[in-house]
Parts: C-alpha cells; sequence; structure tokens
C-alpha cells in the first residue's frame, strides 16, 4: 500500500483535485471548468444554499482538506454568504494548492471557465509527478453505508461488511458505521457494545433522537423499494443494517466532520440536534457518504440489494451486492457477489475477507467499478449539530 | 452481530430461519404461485409468488403478536398470518414508524413505461 502524504500527517490512496462551488448559482461554471476533465480524478462538489449554516462549511473545510484530495478550486459566484474567505483560508493552511475563482468579479461565465480550466491543468501536471510514501492499514478510515436494501440485505451483504470491518479494526484501521435512524430497534445491544457505560448511553440516545426525529417527519428512513425487496417495517431494516457494524467494541461516536482519533469502531450521528428543521437527516445515500468522507474515510463500503449504482466525488465507493439476482442483471456496477452466500458459494468470512482486500488493494492501484464508470455523485443540504458530548471518545 | 443461519429441520430448504426464537422465514428463492413448500412439517400451496428475500410465516402469527427475525421483534402483526403465508406490509405494521410503500400503485396507474 502507499499514499500521498499530508502536511497534517494523514496520507490520501488518490491524489484529486476538487472544484467546490459555494452556491448553486456556481454549480454550472463548476461543471463546466471540470468537464474537459472527467477522464482525470477532477471531482465536483458544492453547498447550494445562499444562507450561511456551519454545519454545511465544516463539511466543505473537511473534504477540502481530506487526505484523498491534492489541490482546490473553488468557485462563488460573489454575493452568496458561504465564508469563501475562511474555507480559503482552510485549505491554505493545509498545504494545499487553492484557487477561488468569483465569478461576478472574474467577468462572468466564458472567463470563469477559461480561469479555472488553466488553474486544473496547471495543478493536474503537478500532481502527475506527486511522490508516494508506504502505508499502512492501521492508517486507513473505511466507512460504511448501506442502500437500496432489501430482504437479502441483512444476511448476506451487510455482515459480510460487518467481518471486513472486524479484520480492518483487528488490523489497526478506524471504521466508521452510521444512520442512526437505521437503528431504531438495535439502540440496546449496541449500546452493550460500548467501551465505557457513558459512551453506551451516548449510542442509545444518539437512536432515541433518531426516533423522535423521523416520528416528527412522520416518515422513517424507508424507501418503497425497501418494501418492494421484503422489508415490511423499520425495525426489521434497521436489524439488517446493524449488522454492518461487525461485533467489535464501539470506542466513540462521531458527528460529521469529527475524524476518528484512531483505531477502533465508531458509529457517526447523522440526525441533526435540536428542534426539526430543514428536513429529512439525509435526504438519500449520496448525502450519507459525503459525511462518512467529510470524517476522512479514505473508501466507503456501500451495500446493496436492490441494486444501487451511485459512486462518489473524492473517496472511492466499494459496492457489495447482497442479492444474488440484483448481481446477474447489474454486475457491471458490482464490485463484490455478496449473494453467492445464500446458496452456499461463499462463506460470510471469505466474503468478508475478499472486501478487506479490495480495500486494501486500493491504495496499491485498485479502483472500483464506481470509479470506472465515472459516479461522483455529491450532494450537500442543510443541517445544526451540536458538538460531541465528553462522553463521546473515551479513549481520546 | 453475527447472524447465524439456524437449521430448520422441519422446514423446507428454500427457506432460511435466521434465530430460532423467529416465527417467520426467509424465501433463499424467488417462490412461484402453486409450488408446494415445507413449514414447521406441514406442506403449504403458495397462494401467490414470493420473491427472493420475503418472510413467509413459520408458525401461527396471531393479530397483535410480535414478528421475531433475527430474534428480534420487527413489527406487529395486523392480521392473522398463517404458517406458509406471505408476511409483509400487508398484514405487519412497525411499532415506530409507518412503512413507505408503492404497493398497488402500478395497478392504479399502470406500469411506468
Amino acid at each position: 500500500m502507499r499514499g500521498y502524504l499530508r502536511a497534517d500527517g494523514r496520507k490520501g490512496i488518490r491524489n484529486t483535485v476538487v472544484v467546490g462551488y459555494l452556491v448553486e448559482c456556481a454549480h454550472h461554471v463548476a461543471r463546466e471548468v471540470a468537464m474537459p476533465f472527467r477522464d482525470a480524478d477532477v471531482h465536483v462538489i458544492g453547498f447550494p444554499g445562499c444562507y450561511p449554516n456551519d454545519y454545511a462549511e465544516t463539511m466543505m473545510e473537511r473534504l477540502c482538506t481530506h487526505p484523498n484530495v491534492g489541490a482546490v478550486l473553488l468557485i462563488s459566484l460573489g454575493c452568496e454568504s458561504f465564508n469563501k474567505y475562511k474555507l480559503a483560508h482552510s485549505v491554505r493552511q493545509s498545504d494545499r494548492p487553492v484557487h477561488t475563482i468569483v465569478i461576478q468579479a472574474a467577468g462572468g461565465t466564458r472567463k470563469s471557465i477559461a480561469e479555472g480550466q488553466a488553474f486544473i491543468a496547471e495543478q493536474l501536471a503537478l500532481l502527475e509527478a506527486a511522490e508516494t510514501v508506504p502505508m499502512a492499514a492501521s492508517e486507513l478510515i473505511v466507512g460504511t453505508v448501506c442502500g437500496g436494501s432489501d430482504g437479502t440485505s441483512g444476511i448476506t451483504g451487510n455482515p459480510a461488511a460487518g467481518r471486513a470491518f472486524d479484520m480492518l479494526v483487528e488490523a489497526g484501521a478506524a471504521c466508521i458505521f452510521e444512520e442512526t435512524g437505521e437503528l431504531i430497534g438495535c439502540e440496546h445491544i449496541m449500546a452493550n457494545r460500548a467501551i465505557t457505560p457513558d459512551l453506551g448511553v451516548e449510542l442509545e440516545a444518539s437512536v432515541a433522537k433518531a426516533a423522535r426525529y423521523y416520528a416528527t417527519l412522520g416518515y422513517g428512513s424507508f424507501a418503497a423499494g425497501n418494501a418492494e425487496g421484503g422489508l415490511s417495517t423499520i425495525e426489521e431494516k434497521s436489524m439488517g443494517a446493524y449488522a454492518k457494524s461487525g461485533a467489535s467494541p464501539i470506542s466513540g461516536l462521531i458527528k460529521p466532520g469529527d475524524i476518528p482519533p484512531r483505531g477502533g469502531l465508531y458509529l457517526l450521528d447523522v440526525v441533526p440536534d435540536g428542534e426539526v428543521r430543514f428536513g429529512f437527516p439525509n435526504i438519500n445515500d449520496n448525502a450519507e457518504i459525503a459525511e462518512l468522507i467529510a470524517c476522512g474515510s479514505h473508501a466507503v463500503l456501500f451495500v446493496t440489494g436492490r441494486g444501487s449504482v451511485v459512486g462518489s466525488a473524492i473517496s472511492p465507493v466499494v459496492k457489495i451486492c447482497a442479492n444474488p439476482e440484483t448481481y446477474r442483471r447489474m454486475e457491471d456496477d458490482m464490485d463484490v457477489n455478496a449473494g453467492r452466500i445464500l446458496d452456499g458459494g461463499a462463506t460470510l468470512d471469505e466474503v468478508g475477507e475478499e472486501i478487506r482486500d479490495i480495500v486494501l488493494g486500493l491504495a496499491a492501484g485498485g479502483r472500483t467499478k464506481s470509479e470506472e464508470l465515472g459516479h461522483r455523485e455529491f450532494v450537500l443540504t442543510y443541517k445544526s449539530f451540536a458538538p460531541i458530548g465528553p462522553s463521546c471518545l473515551p479513549s481520546a | 452481530m453475527a447472524h447465524h443461519v439456524v437449521s430448520d429441520i422441519d422446514s423446507d430448504p428454500r427457506l432460511l430461519l435466521l434465530d430460532a426464537r423467529d416465527n417467520v422465514l426467509v424465501a433463499k428463492a424467488r417462490l412461484r404461485a402453486g409450488d408446494t413448500v415445507v413449514v414447521s412439517g406441514k406442506a403449504v400451496t403458495i397462494s401467490a409468488d414470493i420473491p427472493l428475500g420475503h418472510k413467509l410465516a413459520r408458525l401461527d402469527i396471531p393479530v397483535g403478536a410480535k414478528v421475531l427475525k433475527y430474534g428480534a421483534p420487527i413489527g406487529s402483526a395486523t392480521a392473522p398470518i398463517r404458517p406458509g403465508e406471505h408476511a409483509h406490509v400487508h398484514n405487519i405494521k412497525s411499532d415506530y414508524t409507518p412503512t413507505y410503500s408503492l404497493a398497488g400503485e402500478d395497478q392504479r396507474y399502470g406500469e411506468a413505461t
């Protein structure tokens, strides 16, 4: 395994150029800037809102200074509230090249696109020559998410991802599972795995918060396709989703943008704090993937039964297909066929090892199907969080 | 958490028992209407297709009883469910938030073509 050493000591397994738009009004210019570089690792991310939001600014800052990122271009319309000065400062402080284009000052669309493309071309040439250094499994952060879940997810793909997590935690990596809205009904068994009783209380409280939040919104974290795939209730979906966490002790509870301080298993609490506002905690799977990456994930394990095709900007997404019928139909999008566990073609441990080896291989030249297909989905919306409490990271 | 597949010698090999406490089984392959499967020692004829990953009752589940899968409650029965019968959103409800489903909308509006 090899990685790109960053000024903060973290190592990246990609050397991506990020094009970040700071309001939807700058999105088209950002897309056009990146268009000629679609075969390179040039990824567009951004925040659509015009009004300030601490969460969104933290997310953008963590993503622009993610170890997989080598250079950053920011695109502002000019009149939005996003604090572009602060973001550019943070990226500069991280020792990465950064350039900000303000469309209103640059003279409009055409001039901004030309200026942006010149910056990207220059950065790609520099990044091409970047040196790598040896990297160990213990330096990895890996996230996991499930999407398009069905009745097979909790039997094959999620427990196999859990086995891979156990092996990675054993090797010293930090692993993050998430979506407290899909742990409803599992809170007590989960709390028993916390490394301290106070952390257990925090874990339970995070799920209770999610249950309240979704009850107010009127729907659980449950889509029509989950029901078509055989899942009848949020509790059933939760029991399956929980299996992704494996069997390791839970070392901490973090919120979007918090980086795990050391190896171990962490729960990412994605449900906003305070009164219910700004809508659903995660409007789709891509929002959860972006949050896992903002917590430093070098790669994300994505378990699907119905068949998701998404990837992500910044960190590779490993697609684990739980359902053998879906795998046969959508093999081009899937990295792992966990569905073969169902008919005895493999054991959970064998598929867990396969997943672990794919993750380690991503730092040795391996690329995922979603990367090869050019998937770079990204979404970021309004949320509000309070900082984590003192019991959340007992070993920090 | 590890889910161990428990062998249920009284049921069909096409059906998975995930925990000895469960009152439902999971279809390991698509079952067709008219297929006969053995559930808890009795032969049952499937009345409508049951897709891969869907559940069948393993035991009699009365109205209001907890439905158990992975050894844990996943909701409550809203109608009596007989052994071998499809156990899903038409006869199970969440004890937390209601389940959103598009079941029947294709009949109502026609296929999305």
